[in-house]
């Protein structure tokens, strides 16, 4: 009976009160807050979507302290258009699914300017629709070929890093030139490694060479051993690009399987990003050859640039923190925050950024981009910039395993990474 | 009409209110969470009231995902039917998952469900070509479109969501006072009996696994259209463990309570991911506390003490 009257009676007093509780409660919600329309004096907020946890960590950690370098540098020498930079950083997972709802935060919750930073394709790929159909400026650092590829959308760029494609067919010439024509490949049976195999595939037959074996390996596996007697006899070079936690028993039983007479093998740094050279069981790799997009240990010709870059984001001529050497940064690929940030403070200041409605206007502005020239805005090196694809050009580095360390023994020109356009994103509408 | 009924009509003109009232950052949210409540919901069919637990639900979810998200790549269907290829993929595919596993009971079961799941991940990376693997595909904004309407749209996202989502949570408020939920629920409770007392126990079995992928094929088709990406990690296992942690919250065996454990979990990671990178470990916190304090989930604890009538 008791019940059955104060159902019959819901405003009563305490209900409303109840009621008024939940709503006061509710309204202390993120979102609910009302948002004043950013004036020429409040920072430009940039959404940070960053891999804190997940597969993309060690990446993430690293591409966090570049960003922060950045934008610190930026902010002392006054910000972008006098306004100070704000990084609103939320951890994505290295999950497309999070990676989305991470974007519509920065769009909707945060109003965010923009969204930058993200690493791993997967993440771009689940990320990106979003990003347009919120028409919100989303620069990712990813190396993918999903932007030049026309998959994304008007508002994705990635003005910041090169991608794969590029990177990988600018090998071409000096494998096939030095270290041998028949070429076997080894990778792992996923999207990466399936971009590897066939851009270089590609890429080795115009310098006259082919790639004799495709070894796929399998995400899961955990052994090698099997997958090496697979390789030919009249292998010149192996091209490997394994990643993952892997990578070290890779190594290790391919040192095991060969012994001291092997043939000449070339290598992704991806394989070894964030690790240290000095580990036992990677005495094998001296002698052999890495991709870098950016070296991680300082060159003999060591330019000012490199030492500024390197003191901003606390990196020493190793590559590692320098609060503790054991800990090895993602040089190879981090630079991409830092100069993606000032290809942003470019876009904003040629657009007259002053908030939201001038996104469109920061995009065109990125598009008309050509040239970047090297120098702390671009410590990596000149850059080339094809607004039709809304993906940057540039120099790529083949680096020597020599006493423990990557020394450059050769430095790409950017018309070897160029190719034939596959998207004019310019023609579609925002 | 039923108190039971009353309540879920009330729950599905609220949330549709909700449309109107909320910041688009939350409303957005809550599309979201009414598609994997549908996931979740259909997890519960099986774990909340036929009492089979699966550890690798994420193949139902991948299978429409992948049935609606290849027939727009590989065939450029238009959304619709798409989203109709998702669905008879669920089920043909639910429906042999289900004569396959249910040949096995207990740990067994979840083993099988668990290895199937893999093989269905391993297969998207398998054919890379098709797929795209790991990195998956984005679905075009312009096939995105039904009956006139744009599901990238907020409005018609949130309102496609709610339809599916009212669909499938009236179809549970009917099944589970059906003859056939309460069959399902004896199973739960006691397997040998409700055979001895003359019913086809497997069949019942039969039919709640292919129920339940097939709604969770149902939200992966959904997911896939109103939000534009298709990738493998939907069929990984940790998007499996997800629905049980949504019914294990929301109470299992209630018709709401996979949508309150989905709401609960979303925004538990959302604010918590705001303050500390640690997320994960402020989740796996509330669902040992509420595991401890809260058995039965917390539309099982509103049930068994304010709620009786709660299907």
């Amino acid at each position: 009976m008791v019940s059955k009257k104060s159902n019959s009676n819901p405003a009563n007093r305490r209900s409303v009160l109840k009621g008024m509780a939940a709503i006061g409660a509710a309204s202390a919600l993120p979102g609910f807050v009302p948002f004043a329309e950013a004036g020429t004096n409040e920072p430009i907020k940039i959404g940070f979507q960053v891999h804190r946890t997940g597969i993309g960590a060690a990446y993430g950690r690293w591409y966090d302290r570049t960003t922060k370098a950045a934008v610190k540098v930026i902010n002392d020498a006054g910000g972008i258009n006098g306004r100070p930079v704000e990084i609103i950083a939320e951890d994505d997972g290295t999950d497309p699914k999070r990676g989305a709802e991470v974007v519509e935060k920065f769009a909707t919750l945060h109003k965010a300017d923009i969204a930058f930073g993200t690493l791993f394709s997967h993440v771009v790929i689940g990320s990106a629709p979003r990003a347009g159909e919120l028409k919100i400026p989303y620069f990712v650092v990813s190396e993918g070929h999903h932007v030049a590829s026309g998959m994304l959308n008007r508002w994705t760029l990635q003005p910041g890093i090169t991608d794969v494609k590029s990177q990988v067919q600018a090998m071409a010439p000096f494998v096939a030139a030095n270290l041998g024509k028949k070429v076997t490949m080894i990778f792992p049976d996923f999207a990466f490694g399936h971009d590897h195999r066939d851009y270089f595939s590609a890429a080795i037959e115009k310098q006259g060479g082919n790639v004799i074996a495709k070894i796929a390996i399998p995400p899961t596996e955990t052994s090698f051993t099997k997958y090496f007697a697979k390789i030919p006899r009249d292998t010149e070079v192996i091209y490997h690009v394994m990643v993952g936690p892997a990578v070290l028993t890779f190594v290790k039983e391919m040192g095991e399987f060969f012994g001291p007479s092997r043939p000449e093998i070339f290598g992704f740094i991806d394989s070894l990003e964030a690790v240290d050279l000095k580990t036992p069981g990677l005495e094998f790799l001296e002698g052999t050859y890495f991709w870098e997009g950016y070296n991680r240990y300082a060159q003999p010709d060591q330019s000012d640039v490199d030492r500024f870059y390197r003191a901003a984001v606390g990196i020493d001529n190793n590559g590692a923190s320098v609060s503790d050497p054991k800990d090895v940064s993602t040089a190879a690929h981090m630079w991409g925050c830092w100069e993606t940030l000032y290809v942003i403070k470019a876009g904003m200041e040629a657009a007259g950024y002053r908030g939201p409605k001038d996104r469109a206007a920061l995009v065109e502005a990125v598009e008309a981009m050509t040239t970047m020239a090297e120098g702390r805005e671009h410590p990596q090196g000149d850059k080339l910039f094809n607004g039709k694809t809304h993906q940057v050009f540039g120099h790529q580095n083949i680096s020597r395993f020599e006493g423990g360390k990557l020394v450059r023994v050769h430095r790409t020109s950017i018309e070897d990474t160029l190719y034939p356009d596959e998207v004019d994103y310019t023609k579609m509408s925002f | 009409m039923s108190r039971a009924l009353t309540f879920h009509i009330g729950a599905i003109i609220v949330l549709a209110a909700l449309q109107f009232i909320l910041p688009v950052y939350h409303s957005g949210n809550l599309a979201r969470i009414m598609v994997l409540a549908v996931y979740a919901m259909g997890y519960n069919v099986m774990f909340g009231y036929a009492g089979l637990l699966s550890l690798g639900h994420a193949m139902f979810f991948a299978v429409g995902m992948y049935g609606a998200g290849l027939s727009v790549r590989l065939f450029d269907m238009a959304a619709a039917p798409a989203f109709g290829t998702g669905i008879i993929a669920s089920i043909l595919f639910s429906l042999g998952v289900g004569l396959l596993a249910l040949r096995t009971i207990g740990v067994a079961f979840m083993i099988v469900t668990l290895m199937f799941s893999q093989a269905i991940y391993l297969l998207i990376l398998y054919f890379n070509p098709l797929t795209r693997g790991d990195e998956g595909f984005v679905i075009p904004r312009a096939v995105r479109q039904v009956a006139g309407f744009d599901l990238s749209d907020p409005t018609t996202r949130y309102f496609a969501a709610l339809l599916l989502f009212a669909i499938c949570l009236l179809g549970m408020v009917w099944l589970v006072r059906s003859r056939t939920g309460r069959v399902l629920i004896a199973i739960r409770e006691n397997e040998e009996r409700a055979r001895m007392l003359g019913y086809d126990t497997w069949a019942h079995k039969l039919f709640a696994v292919v129920l339940s992928g097939t709604m969770s094929g149902a939200a992966g088709a959904a997911y896939g259209l109103l939000f534009g990406s298709i990738g493998a990690s939907f069929a990984e296992v940790p998007f499996s463990i997800l629905p049980l942690l949504y019914v294990l919250l929301g109470g299992p065996g209630t018709v709401i309570g996979p949508f309150v454990g989905t709401v609960f979990m979303f925004y538990l990671r959302d604010i918590s991911s705001s303050f500390t990178d640690a997320h994960m470990l402020v989740a796996g916190v509330a669902l040992v506390l509420l595991t401890m304090y809260a058995r039965r989930g917390i539309m099982g604890v509103v049930r068994e003490r304010w709620a009786k009538w709660l299907p």
